[in-house]
């Protein structure tokens, strides 16, 4: 059994041989952060009595969902046969929307601890983030997690963890990040089986950005990977797609607190603070070098995620859109995959249109801007991008229905994805199913074991961004599991629904839908509206519209009895109190011609399309 | 009176009024235009509860000392006697009562001689006005020939009978207690002693048809009372019926269905010579002399004073509101302790009391003077754009508008809500 540390390797002053830096990546809720505890405490870099379960799951919201969203990287020493090690470990969330935050994180590293939960298997993510691994060439350490569960099949599930990444099932490492069990080998393993990093120790430094932080009392904090050279405290540096310079004015590592050091030198990973303000003078992917003796070459590039859901964002209060706006900055401070512009509409006023990665994304960020910032907001129905052709050859990128454009149009494409679904085998008909009700194409089947199988589609990304994932979870009764990515564009027979009162149009609920589900929206969004807004003293038409066809009608007959029949002595107060209230609701009316429509019919129109849908396992 | 009080500042033990009631009670008398005083007393108690009502009472014969049915008619004329001691304490000029009115809950579950009683030291304490009008509900089964006779004797004018219905279903829908026939015996009764009457209607209770409440507004003008109020059945929350309702158990009301049924009681009741003067008043008026109106309930739309005594009894003077203790026992408790029995008080603000105003007044016939409205912030320029408006859209009388007043038409009296919301700008 390994001990702890006799003499941490010191930062700065660490022989890249003794270093290991990997990550730990998994589907969703396998254990990586609970497993990362464990490693937090065997290597004693936090103490029993500091000790709290997730520990590096350290924002409220990850907290309360129980989920990791951002990365976290932490410097651990470690013993092993009597020689001292640096690792440096970095927990990865498992979500979908937040894949690009795995792909950061990869990029810093040598190898990856494979996680799978015992009583699971491999899942869709499991196969997304093994993907990924693979293209960054990174050492793979399978692992089993959670074998204390009685439910656990470890034989199992080695046997197709084996037969994925083509090692022997006796390979296949089985810890719980519950008990201990099984971590220290799992550490042992880690400073055995991953390479240690290779740079240029002398050559000029260049360090590679993997994520970038706002924080209010230390500024932008940026975690850099150090791939040759050193970079040392007060030293000028210099951000190689920009140029621009800033003074070193600390440089440490995370231990997981931060610890400031002599510097960083070649394979280690630790934080930089510049004292900028913003995070977009220090950009992931970016590459750091030292001022006085610059590289000349920029370590390979990284993409910028791109948003793929799009939604608009209105503050109920109209006063609040100043706030709304530096909410919308500070956030985008610590997340590059936000991106947002202003908009108006008739019906809601002024918002911004903002583009995210999934309905996880969007939603978490709805979350953080009420709560962080008090504001109470609505959003429109999210939609995807689509490319519009005129008839005169003009294409419209469209990211907001009401940029649909009118007359005719040649073509319209929408984005694609390709999504992997795993489930047992006898849910195969009812997956299948589901997909083609949403137009998607088959792209291929294999059996990861007996009962277990990996189904390929190809499909619109708009038919998998709002209900899709609950829908699939019910007819499977729990047990798939979805990963997906864009994957090109198709032509498809697109339209746009018009939702008007009283011949009004209320852009905040037009539409973009296939053809053949336009009079569903259409029937479904007449008939919710009738039920949402109060009577009017005049009668209020709703109608769907493809351009200027009616497709669906209801009726708001006009209010006939608007009158408390009794008003005595003792229900003066009340009756003026109710008076008032009804005051400051009208504060909450919008007015869509002149027709008075409650706030809160907005919000339940809007709400019940597309939220809570294929937003993570827990809830 | 709904039981749920309204929130409210606390009220000061002493019940001690603020110095201005005293000062606009005495500028009025000066202006010609004096401030009239009533008296409400409430009476909490009921054999059986209707599963619609929300009023403060209770069917326990004793709800603890003091609050028992027996003792209760002693504990309110010391309330008369904590009234009377306040108001002299806090400088307001003595005034005698214009109007009583006991209500309830069921007043007649107390004996006839308790009611005289009470109002015996109301006449001691504050002294009633020549002509002075002094009504009490009764439920038609709570009272007998001798018990009116009684009342009329010790000094009621009127009598108001919760008739409801005269449709045996609709009466059983409501829990109501009493049969049809009970209704015109009691009214004979009254008539006998002497005594002004008035029924209750209400209509629109599921299950009542247009043809059922044709025939309750008929049988009740076949009795020719002096007066008569219908009131839309409300679902009223945290009763028997609303939670039914709410659980789908019983069928809601339609306000469709009652406005017609509003209509109807219209056209029916001005034919047979009543006319409306309040939303939900009727009197028996044929010359349009304003005969028969409850003055008591005027006094209120009127925006005029009065003390209410009793638990959950609201009280107005000169623009500061307040209530008493709800239950029968804590009030019963604070008043033997020497404490005033008022737990809450308000004083709305100007903004606060021009909407009470617009709110009491266009549920009228007599309206609501137009230079009301002067002293919104823009000098009621937007308020006389809705008038217009609400001129041509039918809901306010022209001629009278042009005459100064605003006042519903028939179509405005069912969207009255609306006027007000429109007049006081939202
Ligand atoms: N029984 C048992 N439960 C475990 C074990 N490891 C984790 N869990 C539980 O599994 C759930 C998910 O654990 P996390 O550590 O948050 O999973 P994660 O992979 O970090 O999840 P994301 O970051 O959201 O992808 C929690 O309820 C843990 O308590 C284990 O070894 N045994
Ligand atoms: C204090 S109550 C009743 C007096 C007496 N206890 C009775 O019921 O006959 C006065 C009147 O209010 C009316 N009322 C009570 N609750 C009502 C409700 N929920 N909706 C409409 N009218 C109501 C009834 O017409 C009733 O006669
Ligand atoms: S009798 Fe009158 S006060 Fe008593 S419960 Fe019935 S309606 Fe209410
Ligand atoms: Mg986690």
């Amino acid at each position: 059994m390994s001990p702890m540390a006799i003499h941490a390797p010191v930062p700065a002053a660490t022989d890249p041989a003794v270093i290991r830096n990997f990550c730990i990546i998994a589907h969703i809720d396998h254990g990586k952060s609970t497993l990362a505890d464990r490693m937090l405490q065997s290597t004693g870099v936090v103490q029993p009595r500091d000790m709290k379960a997730q520990y590096l799951d350290r924002m409220d919201i990850e907290r309360e969902r129980g989920i990791t969203i951002k990365s976290q990287a932490v410097r651990m020493p470690w013993n092993v046969d009597g020689a001292d090690y640096a690792l440096n470990m970095i927990d990865t969330p498992g979500h979908v929307d937040f894949t690009y935050e795995v792909s950061r994180s990869l990029a810093a590293c040598e190898g990856a601890i494979l996680l799978v939960d015992a009583a699971q298997g491999i899942e869709a993510q499991t196969l997304a983030n093994l993907y990924l691994a693979m293209e960054n060439d990174l050492t793979i350490i399978p692992v089993l997690n959670k074998i204390d569960l009685p439910s656990a099949e470890p034989e199992k599930y080695a046997a197709e963890i084996a037969g994925l990444i083509g090692c022997d099932p006796d390979d296949v490492l089985r810890v719980s990040g519950k008990t201990g069990v099984g971590v220290e080998a799992l550490l042992d393993r880690v400073v055995a089986e991953i390479p240690a990093p290779q740079g240029n120790t002398d050559g000029p430094a260049r360090a590679m950005i993997f994520d970038s932080v706002y924080d209010t009392y230390r500024g932008v904090v940026t975690y850099v990977r150090v791939v040759d050279g050193r970079l040392s405290p007060r030293e000028k540096i210099t951000m190689m797609s920009t140029g621009a310079t800033h003074e070193l004015l600390e440089i440490g590592v995370s231990s997981p607190e931060p610890i400031p050091s002599k510097g960083l030198a070649v394979g280690e990973v630790g934080y930089l603070i510049t004292g900028v303000k913003d995070v977009r003078q220090s950009k992931v992917g970016d590459t750091v070098t030292s001022a006085a003796k610059p590289a000349t070459e920029r370590i390979g590039g990284y993409e910028d995620p791109k948003p793929m859901v799009f939604s608009g964002l209105y503050p109920i209060d109209g006063s609040d859109y100043p706030v709304l706006r530096d909410a919308l900055d500070k956030l985008k401070l610590n997340d590059a995959a936000l991106v947002y512009e202003p908009e108006t509409s008739v019906a809601l006023g002024f918002g911004f249109r903002v583009g995210f990665l999934g309905l996880l994304h969007l939603e978490i960020i709805r979350e953080r801007l009420e709560r962080e910032f008090d504001l109470a907001l609505i959003s429109t129905a999210p939609n995807v991008v689509y490319e519009v052709t005129r008839e005169d050859g003009q294409v419209i990128t469209v990211t907001n229905p009401s940029e649909f454009p009118e007359g005719k149009i040649n073509e319209v494409r929408e984005p694609m994805a390709s999504i992997t679904i795993i489930v047992p085998s006898e849910f195969i008909g009812a997956v299948m199913e589901l997909c083609q009700g949403k137009r998607g194409q088959m792209r291929g089947m294999d059996y990861l074991s007996e009962e277990r199988v990996e189904i390929r589609y190809w499909i619109p990304l708009a038919e998998i961004i709002f209900d899709f994932f609950d829908q699939l979870k019910s007819r499977t009764k729990g047990y798939a599991s979805l990963e997906w990515k864009t994957d090109g564009d198709q032509v498809a027979d697109l339209v746009k629904v018009d939702i008007l009162l009283q011949g009004e149009q209320v852009d905040a609920f037009s539409s973009i839908t296939h053809k053949d589900n336009a009079y569903s929206y259409g029937v479904m969004m007449t008939g919710k509206l009738k039920e949402l807004i109060p009577r009017q003293q005049y009668e209020v038409p709703i109608q769907a519209a493809i351009g200027s066809r009616i497709i669906a009608r209801e009726n708001i007959r006009a209010i006939r009895k608007d009158v408390l029949s009794k008003c005595y002595g003792g229900d003066i107060s009340r009756k003026r109190k109710l008076l008032e209230k009804q005051k400051e609701g009208k504060k909450r009316m919008k007015m869509v011609g002149r027709v008075e429509v409650p706030q809160e019919a907005f919000i339940a129109a809007l709400s019940s399309e597309g939220a809570g849908s294929e937003t993570g396992a827990k809830k | 009176m709904p039981s749920i009080l309204p929130e409210g500042d606390p009220a000061p033990d002493d019940g001690r009024l603020p110095a201005h009631v005293a000062r606009r009670v005495r500028e009025a008398e000066s202006a010609g235009a004096p401030r009239t005083f009533s008296l409400y007393v409430h009476v909490p108690f009921c054999e059986v509860r209707c599963g619609y009502c929300d009023f403060n009472t209770y069917t326990a014969e004793d709800l603890g000392p003091g609050a028992s049915r027996s003792s209760y008619a002693g504990t309110v004329t010391g309330e008369l006697d904590f009234a009377a001691g306040v108001l002299a304490a806090s400088g307001v000029p003595a005034r005698q009562l214009e109007t009583v009115f006991f209500g309830g809950g069921t007043p007649t579950l107390l004996p006839a001689a308790d009611l005289v009683g009470i109002l015996g030291r109301a006449r001691e304490v504050f002294g009633l006005a020549p002509g002075a009008e002094v009504t009490t509900e009764a439920n038609p089964d709570s009272v007998t020939a001798r018990s009116l006779a009684e009342l009329a004797a010790g000094g009621f004018t009127r009598v108001s009978f919760g008739m409801q219905s005269a449709v045996p279903h609709v009466l059983a829908t409501l829990d109501r207690t009493h049969r049809p026939e009970n209704v015109p015996s009691a009214v004979g009764w009254a008539r006998d002693a002497g005594l002004e009457v008035s029924l209750d209607l209400i209509y629109g209770t599921p299950g009542e048809s247009l043809e059922d409440w044709r025939t309750t507004v008929e049988a009740a003008l076949a009795l020719r009372p002096d007066h008569v109020s219908a009131y839309s059945l409300i679902v009223e929350e945290g009763t028997k019926f609303g939670s039914s309702v709410k659980r789908g158990v019983q069928a809601d009301v339609d306000p469709d269905d009652q406005a017609d049924k509003y209509l109807l009681a219209e056209r029916l009741l001005a034919e047979a010579g009543y006319r409306w003067y309040e939303i939900s008043n009727w009197a028996l008026d044929p010359q349009d002399e304003g005969m028969h109106r409850a003055r008591h309930n005027m006094a209120y739309w009127r925006d005029q004073d009065w003390w209410g005594a009793g638990p959950g009894a609201h009280s107005h003077l000169a623009g500061v509101r307040f209530w008493n203790a709800k239950h029968p026992a804590a009030y019963a408790q604070r008043l033997a302790t020497g404490v005033s029995p008022s737990v809450g008080r308000e004083e709305p603000d100007a903004e606060a009391r021009f909407l009470e105003r617009v709110m009491l007044g266009v549920r009228l016939s007599e309206g609501l003077e137009t230079s009301v409205l002067d002293v919104a912030p823009d000098g009621g320029a937007q308020a006389r754009g809705e008038i217009a408006a609400m001129i041509a859209e039918g809901l306010l009388d022209g001629r009278a508008a042009l005459a100064g007043r605003i006042i519903p038409t028939l179509q405005g009296r069912l969207l009255d809500d609306a006027i007000v919301r429109r007049l006081a700008g939202f």
